[in-house]
């Protein structure tokens, strides 16, 4: 193979992201405009979309604050939602491995499931290259600026839909599609529905402690279905 | 607590844990049961959203046919499952919910 130069690279990455943006940007208009549909401020929202960076902790949380959850429930919330970068921060790590510092700590904060998706599917075809994580920048950077002008949008347009428009329940709605497609084997139906009902069942406990109950009991269930691995 | 304070953290945490494995590889060790664990945290967290959520749509309980966003989740529970498409999903949850609550207005009249 041709040794790629650092703008090849980047331009690269940038290419194979672009087409995913497809399924960012409408999630990041949401964004915006549900979060303005739950009075949080324009700066607010904003700033969630830059500094959690991560969509769907976001629709969460702006949920949980519209609906005057306390902040610690809030960011056990995000912390667990999240929990699933650690998988693909071990994934991507040998192929960072050398790097200084700076590149993987910027390479951590671009890492979202959309720019890890493609960036590990490019480096288990193509193979290491010295200029790799130049790759990843492109990709990454792409899916950064496309999630922060789509919130932006969101925004704007939000601040235009009466507030008695029943929004919100779009925010179900995009856990649904997001939950459902992930259901393929019978230890993951039964996380699922685990959670659910237990969930259903603590509704009365405090501060949203039951979606937590329910979540670690749901998890539980699924990995004593898996059982070991063969 | 602040919002700000709120946001904040949570971006922290985040990042911590998109730094995790990139900066200590080969540092550590994971248990096997943990990283099986991590596929069930994004399922089990979001069932346990959206079945209370469904269930209770003003707060309080509310386990009937009588229920629009019940029926409306329902609706997109199955469409989600067909189609496996996300804008198709939210698009036939809010359809059916203008339906359900139409037609559950005209019967409860």
């Amino acid at each position: 193979m041709l040794t790629m130069t650092r703008k090849q690279e980047f331009w690269s990455g940038v290419r194979d992201e672009a087409p995913i943006l497809l399924g960012v940007v409408p999630f990041g208009l949401l964004f915006g405009a549900l979060a303005i549909s739950v009075h949080l401020s324009s700066l607010t929202a904003q700033a969630m979309s830059s500094i959690i960076f991560a969509g769907s902790s976001q629709f969460i949380a702006a949920q949980l604050v519209g609906s005057g959850t306390s902040g610690l429930v809030i960011l056990m919330v995000v912390f667990v939602v999240n929990l699933r970068h650690a998988l693909y921060s071990a994934s991507v790590a040998p192929h960072l491995k050398g790097l200084s510092t700076g590149w993987k700590v910027l390479l951590s904060y671009l890492l979202t499931d959309e720019a890890y998706a493609v960036t590990i599917m490019h480096y288990n075809k193509e193979g290491d290259s010295e200029t790799r994580h130049w790759y990843f920048l492109g990709a990454g950077l792409t899916l950064w600026s496309a999630w922060q002008v789509s919130t932006a949008l969101g925004i704007f347009i939000g601040a235009q839909i009466p507030s008695n428009w029943s929004l919100s329940f779009v925010l179900p709605l995009t856990f649904i599609a997001v939950v459902v497609p992930a259901l393929k084997d019978r230890a993951a139906v039964a996380a699922a529905l685990v959670a659910g009902v237990v969930g259903l069942l603590a509704l009365g406990f405090p501060y949203k402690t039951g979606l937590l109950l329910a979540a670690l009991i749901g998890i539980l269930i699924g990995l004593l279905i898996e059982g070991k691995p063969k | 607590m602040n919002i700000w304070l709120v946001i904040l953290i949570a971006g922290l945490v985040t990042f911590a844990t998109r730094l995790s494995f990139i900066l200590l590889l080969d540092r550590i060790q994971v248990p096997d049961w943990f990283r099986r664990s991590l596929r069930f945290v994004p399922v089990a967290v979001l069932s346990a959203i959206i079945v209370p959520g469904l269930a209770s749509p003003n707060g309080s309980l509310f386990l009937s046919w009588r229920n629009p966003q019940l029926l409306a989740g329902a609706v997109a529970i199955l469409v989600a499952w067909r189609t496996k498409n996300v804008v198709l999903t939210i698009i036939a949850g809010l359809v059916a919910l203008l339906i359900f609550q139409v037609l559950l207005g005209l019967v409860l009249l």
